[in-house]
């Protein structure tokens, strides 16, 4: 009843933003496409989701699977740096007082900034995205997991040392269990952070995907296809952090 | 054999110190506790008696010699339980029979932690995590671990002190049983806040104080024995039943508060008053 309730809420919400967004486009601004044509423009990659007719003319949902196939790459690279990453600088205070600074200053940094930096590294398109999206994504899991290995309690610390537990069991029966509800927070974050650099990267390097996509139709003046690539990344992301909610739930109320 | 011993040991946390010129000597096979009030130290002896912290100056040894860390065959239990949360109770128990018997195979590690928490009485809850347990399980849990790893020196941190009333006193009964379980029976040194339960459990009780030998010392020292010579184990009504009994604990109760009352003012008194639980 309440989700019912929460449904229909959302619902209007909805409502509200496509009916400002229709008079917004009759009013200030022309230029912009009312919902309607949105829709009338657009149905043929909704409809026919994973058509592929040309490079850069292919239903909405293969020119995300591009995407998130980009970002599942990058994503992975970020975790598989920062989680390490996060454990030492977590485990040395030696360490973190080292690289804290240099973190805090690489953080801010936008992707837009780094993707011309992976181009004169790697001289193609597609590492670049991946050098960028693991670089602008893999902060949250570093400082997630760092923290995580902090807030150990003592007690399961004391629990290693009396049971005399050898390093590497001391690390899979306590450390990495205790600490792995702050890595997938880190991990959740991550994602969403990979998810929002993948636009710039695709419409930089003019790579097939959601972005790449936006950008080419925005240089063709099709304006009603930019706003289906928003929606869609819009709605992608969501997806996504919901799918590592429940996942994040599952693992803290195991 | 002095199973566990501690030689003028000193500890201090920053400029303040903790304990001063603590000596003890626990044979094998007797069951010492430490009776004292909330903050005079106890788990600082404890942990230093157990190798989990260094003292200041003097020694901690075992056998004779100086300890290195927690000593093998040995299992301590905690106030707090201690458990690891994302293991059910069986794993937290074959986890530590895991470490204690590295030689077994994965079956009789199995075997062994379930033996021990059947005989705890939680045979039913073996696949349930602390969280689903109560306090009063949940140290049964712990005390199946210690138990599980069939120790030769125990050490018992404030073992029911979280615990309410009446299930403190049942376990206080199983632990007593279960120490008896072994033969030769387990070194055992205790710290604990109640006299009742030190006189319940142990061979020997002293108290840890701020009184005593050094007079104006801030840190607490360790008081000379009481021996308590009932056989053990003991009925649970042996504080109503004995005068002996009674008059140890007068004795120890007198101990504790001496040195208070010099030092602190009165309403200092309740907060290390003895509870007279059991």
């Amino acid at each position: 009843m309440n989700l019912l309730k929460n449904f229909a809420l959302s619902l209007v919400g909805a409502t509200l933003v496509v009916g400002l967004w229709a008079l917004v486009s009759t009013t200030i601004s022309k230029d912009l496409p009312s919902p309607i044509k949105t829709w009338t423009e657009s149905k043929v990659y909704i409809l026919q989701p994973f058509d592929k007719r040309g490079e850069m003319d292919q239903g909405i949902l293969r020119m995300a699977a591009y995407s998130l196939y980009r970002v599942a790459k990058g994503f992975l690279l970020a975790i598989l740096i920062g989680t390490p990453l996060g454990f030492l600088l977590g485990n040395s205070l030696l360490l973190s007082k080292m690289f804290d600074p240099v973190i805090q200053i690489l953080r801010p940094i936008s992707p837009l900034a780094w993707l011309p930096l992976g181009l004169i590294l790697f001289r193609q398109s597609e590492p670049a995205a991946l050098f960028t999206i693991a670089l602008c994504s893999m902060w949250p899991t570093v400082i997630n997991t760092m923290q995580g290995v902090r807030s150990i309690p003592q007690d399961y610390l004391n629990v290693a040392t009396v049971l005399r537990l050898s390093p590497w069991r001391r690390f899979t029966k306590v450390l990495l269990p205790a600490t792995l509800p702050y890595m997938f927070t880190g991990y959740r974050l991550s994602l969403g952070l990979a998810w929002l650099v993948i636009v710039a990267a695709e419409m930089l390097t003019g790579t097939p995907g959601v972005g790449g996509f936006l950008w080419q139709e925005y240089n063709s003046l099709i304006y009603s296809h930019i706003l289906l690539c928003i929606l869609t990344i819009g709605l992608v992301g969501f997806a996504l952090d919901r799918l590592m909610g429940i996942a994040e739930t599952r693992l803290r109320a195991a | 054999m002095t199973r566990i011993e501690l030689k003028n040991a000193n500890k201090s946390y920053g400029t303040r110190q903790v304990l001063a010129n603590i000596n003890l000597a626990v044979q094998e096979g007797e069951f010492v506790s430490i009776v004292g009030a909330s903050g005079s130290g106890k788990t600082t002896l404890l942990k230093m008696a157990a190798g989990m912290i260094q003292p200041d100056s003097g020694a901690a040894l075992s056998n004779g010699e100086a300890l290195n860390g927690f000593p093998h065959r040995a299992s301590i239990v905690f106030q707090n339980y201690s458990l690891l949360p994302w293991l059910s109770s069986l794993e937290n128990v074959i986890l530590a029979v895991e470490s204690g018997f590295p030689e077994w195979t994965a079956t009789r590690h199995q075997e062994q932690a379930e033996r021990y928490l059947q005989m705890v009485g939680l045979g039913k809850a073996m696949a349930k995590r602390p969280s689903q347990l109560s306090g009063g399980m949940r140290q049964r849990v712990a005390i199946a671990r210690a138990f599980a790893v069939e120790p030769e020196i125990l050490f018992l941190d404030e073992p029911f002190g979280a615990l309410d009333a009446l299930t403190r006193q049942t376990l206080q009964q199983e632990l007593a049983q279960l120490c008896q379980l072994r033969k030769p029976a387990a070194t055992a040194l205790m710290i604990t806040n109640s006299v009742d339960e030190a006189i319940l459990l142990s061979d020997r009780i002293l108290t840890l104080g701020r009184n005593g030998n050094r007079g104006e010392s801030p840190a607490a020292t360790l008081s000379d024995g009481v021996d308590v010579p009932f056989p053990r184990p003991r009925p649970a009504d042996l504080m109503t039943g004995s005068e002996d009994a009674v008059r140890i604990r007068a004795r120890l109760t007198g101990f504790l508060s001496s040195g208070v009352r010099r030092r602190a003012p009165v309403s200092h008194l309740q907060s290390v008053s003895v509870p007279l639980e059991a």
